[in-house]
């Protein structure tokens, strides 16, 4: 579905990837996983084709990604990032519908996706009508996956969703979006810095460190076969304190 | 200056610049068409003759006198009146945009052909005929520079002529700034007399008039025909050694007045050798001290020495009011419209690409700091006097707020929205329109505010080169030191930077997206 070959990219003097390559299984869900600063918005940037890379390639369902394509696959994906990237001068349901009505869908057929998305991503019909700055973190969210599901792309990529997020609206949130992969059984990548998020989503896991592909798995391999050491230790420095209570 | 600036850089420097010059250049050819029309609208009216006069009340008296002559003989007349200095009327005369203005033959020797050296009459008028301009004979009047004192302390001392200062070293010398630094003034006349005198300071010639009441000055520099002289009762001493040349009054004239207005020049003509000192100091001292309009002026002149009756026209306050009020809109409208047209896609070009902005930035804010009279005064060699070179000028000064606001405005979108609307799929044309231009409203808005209340205050400038608005009544106020006739001008222009303040805070509301003005509540 989504190849990465032999991708490099360094920003001056920091080579933020190395020589990556990376398969994305289409229906599946995959996360990207490491350390801060290891490149994992830098994977997504490229498959979006924000940045260029300095070498290799970038295949999205067998079609290299070129200036001439970006338009057309990009419409093809759904792209949300850290903080949700809302556009702060329009209200929830016109971030939703921008692209569409950019496409010249009727208001018919947009006013029928919204209520479709209100529904699978769980947003309150009557909080559409106002401006991110109006609504919840984990609203916002919402809204953002929202605006990525409009035009129905097979290939879903998040970025830190549930970064900021408290631990209780994260947990709702991990539930429903888990919810909806499985119904929409799209093509997901996901980034995420909690190895636990990551057991929870990943069909699989990639644990990436400074620009490098460590070990690719499930949560599983990474325990029970790890390729290197730094693998165990990522893994036990995220292990949950009421683990250790429980030992 | 810009030309040397390209021919000094290089490379794609060297692109850049060109790229946002010709953007400006372009902006600039935008207005004038626009000035065109406006400026055949007053050509079909079919003036046929243009006098102009210079900032002083002489020479606004004299100009007068000149138009209402011309009228008398039926002739359709346009009065450019108070145009700054010697170098606008000269220019304007050059390429006919004034027919005819008072000039002073000193003036034309020592400061217009100042290179040339000019001796005799024949050889001027020579000069002047291969530019198709003509010279009057004098009109009667000797209007030099002179030597003055109180007539009281001049009595003390026994000083009646220039050489006599030699022998008061301890005389205070306070001289307008023009006279301590032109050809025939403070340096050379000091040479001259061998005056020994170091206390001379430069200083406004209304300050100079109260400094000697005050007794803080002893001597000054004055014209021969100055009101003042009676007023203040000054004596004027002797110029001994004929140091300071003739500055007889005449009218300069374009050839062409001979076959386009032959009765009216014929009749302008006779003020040759009408006007002795004496009538001319009383002219202006009726204008400056006794506060006479200079049309009423001219108009008793004309009854009591040519016996020629004129009706002197003089606007009511509020007419006058109206008439400023539209020329000031006009001038400030067209300039920003076009700035604002230009401006924005400049800053946009800016924020896309690095280089060129850099470029661009770099010569709005050259143009920026050029001071508002000298871009005015530039801009006559190009476009003449009146409205247009005016409305350029305006237009220059209004680029760099918005430029600079449009380009930090985008500049200060957040990398996520940024992408975002990039990864929505959004084309970078429509990107900038439904996202980044929104996004950037506020700024943008906020420089166009500034632009709009720097361009109403810089328009008043515009009444020294023709192009009158506020700035017109406040020219005659300082001129006339008629405190009333400044805010006349003063006033309506602090109401109309106010009003465009407000306009512009009601047009946030409409142009500025809520999300954006509020504060998350
Ligand atoms: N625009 C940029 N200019 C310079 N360096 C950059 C830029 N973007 C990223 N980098 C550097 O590239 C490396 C990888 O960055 P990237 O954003 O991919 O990290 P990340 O894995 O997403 O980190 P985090 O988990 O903190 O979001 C980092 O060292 C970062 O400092
Ligand atoms: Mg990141």
């Amino acid at each position: 579905m989504i190849k990465l070959e032999n991708i490099s990219k360094t920003y001056g003097s920091t080579r933020a990837l190395d020589s990556i390559n990376l398969t994305i299984l289409p229906h599946k869900t995959t996360v990207l996983i490491g350390p801060s600063g290891c490149g994992k918005s830098t994977i997504m940037r490229l498959i979006v084709g924000l940045i260029k890379p300095d070498l290799g390639n970038v295949y999205v369902k067998d079609e290299m990604l070129t200036p001439i394509n970006f338009f057309t696959i990009r419409r093809r994906m759904g792209y949300v990032i850290q903080d949700g990237g809302l556009f702060p001068h329009l209200t929830a349901r016109e971030n939703v519908f921008l692209i569409a009505k950019y496409l010249g869908w009727n208001n018919d057929r947009i006013r029928m996706r919204i209520a479709e998305l209100c529904e699978l991503t769980k947003f309150p019909i009557e909080a559409l009508d106002r401006y991110p700055v109006q609504i919840s973190g984990g609203q916002r969210q919402r809204v953002s996956l929202m605006r990525a599901l409009m035009l129905d792309p097979d290939i879903i990529l998040l970025d830190e969703p549930l970064g900021a997020l408290d631990p209780l609206i994260r947990f709702e949130l991990q539930n429903d979006l888990k919810g909806i992969f499985h119904t929409l059984s799209k093509t997901v990548v996901m980034v995420t810095h909690d190895i636990g998020e990551a057991g929870f989503f990943g069909d699989s896991i990639v644990l990436i460190r400074d620009g490098h592909i460590i070990q690719r798995g499930t949560l599983v391999d990474f325990v029970r076969t790890p390729t290197d050491p730094f693998v165990t230790s990522f893994i036990n420095a995220q292990r949950s304190p009421l683990e250790s209570i429980g030992e | 200056m810009t030309c040397r600036l390209i021919s000094y850089c290089r490379g794609k420097a060297c692109y850049a610049l060109t790229c946002s010059l010709s953007m400006v250049l372009f902006g600039t050819g935008l207005i004038l068409p626009l000035l065109f029309i406006a400026n055949t609208t007053v050509a079909l009216s079919a003036t046929e003759v243009k006098v102009g006069s210079k900032a002083f009340t002489e020479s606004v008296i004299l100009g007068e006198i000149i138009t209402q002559l011309a009228q008398s003989e039926g002739a359709k007349v346009k009065y450019l009146r108070q145009l700054g200095g010697t170098r606008v009327l000269w220019d304007a005369l050059l390429t006919g945009e004034v027919d005819i203005y008072p000039e002073y033959t000193g003036t034309i020797t020592q400061e217009i052909f100042a290179v040339k050296n000019i001796r005799d009459e024949e050889t001027l008028k020579k000069i002047l005929a291969e530019k198709n301009i003509l010279m009057s004979r004098p009109l009667g009047f000797n209007n030099t520079y002179a030597i003055g004192m109180k007539e009281d302390v001049a009595e003390g001392l026994g000083i009646t002529k220039i050489s006599d200062l030699r022998k008061y070293p301890k005389l205070k010398f306070g001289f307008t700034n023009e006279f301590m630094n032109r050809g025939d003034g403070w340096p050379s006349l000091r040479r001259a007399y061998n005056l020994p005198q170091k206390n001379v300071r430069g200083l406004d010639h209304d300050l100079a008039y109260r400094g000697l009441e005050s007794r803080s000055i002893d001597v000054i520099d004055l014209y021969s025909t100055d009101a003042e002289i009676r007023y203040y009762k000054l004596r004027v001493l002797d110029d001994d050694l004929h140091h300071f040349p003739e500055y007889n009054a005449v009218l300069l004239y374009r050839s062409y007045l001979r076959e386009r207005a032959p009765d009216a020049l014929k009749t302008i003509l006779k003020l040759e050798g009408r006007i002795p000192e004496k009538t001319m100091i009383d002219m202006n001292a009726e204008v400056k001290l006794g506060g006479v309009p200079e049309s009423v002026v001219a108009s008793e002149f004309l009854k009591k020495n040519l016996s020629i009756t004129t009706e002197p026209k003089e606007e009511t306050f509020l007419t006058r009011l109206v008439h400023n009020t539209l020329q000031h809109l006009f001038l400030v409208a067209i300039s920003l419209a076009a700035a604002i047209l230009i401006s924005i896609p400049l800053g946009i070009l800016s924020h896309r690409k690095e280089k060129i902005g850099h470029g661009i930035l770099g010569i709005v804010g050259i143009i920026q700091t050029i001071p508002s009279l000298a871009l005015l005064v530039f801009m006559i060699p190009l476009l003449g006097i009146g409205s247009a070179p005016a409305i350029v000028a305006l237009f220059l000064y209004s680029l760099l707020p918005i430029v600079r606001n449009t380009y930090s405005g985008l500049q200060d979108i957040p990398v996520g929205i940024r992408e975002s609307a990039e990864a929505l799929g959004l084309p970078p044309g429509a990107r900038m329109r439904l996202v980044e231009l929104p996004m950037a409203s506020r700024s943008i808005l906020a420089g166009i505010k500034t632009s709009a209340v720097i361009n109403v205050g810089t328009a008043t400038l515009g009444a020294l080169i023709g192009a009158g608005g506020y700035g017109q009544p406040i020219l005659t106020g300082i001129r006339l030191d008629n405190i009333p006739l400044i805010l006349e001008g003063a006033i309506p222009a602090a109401v109309l930077a106010l009003l465009v303040q407000g306009l512009f805070d009601l047009l946030e509301h409409v142009v500025v997206a809520k999300g954006l003005r509020l504060k998350g509540d």
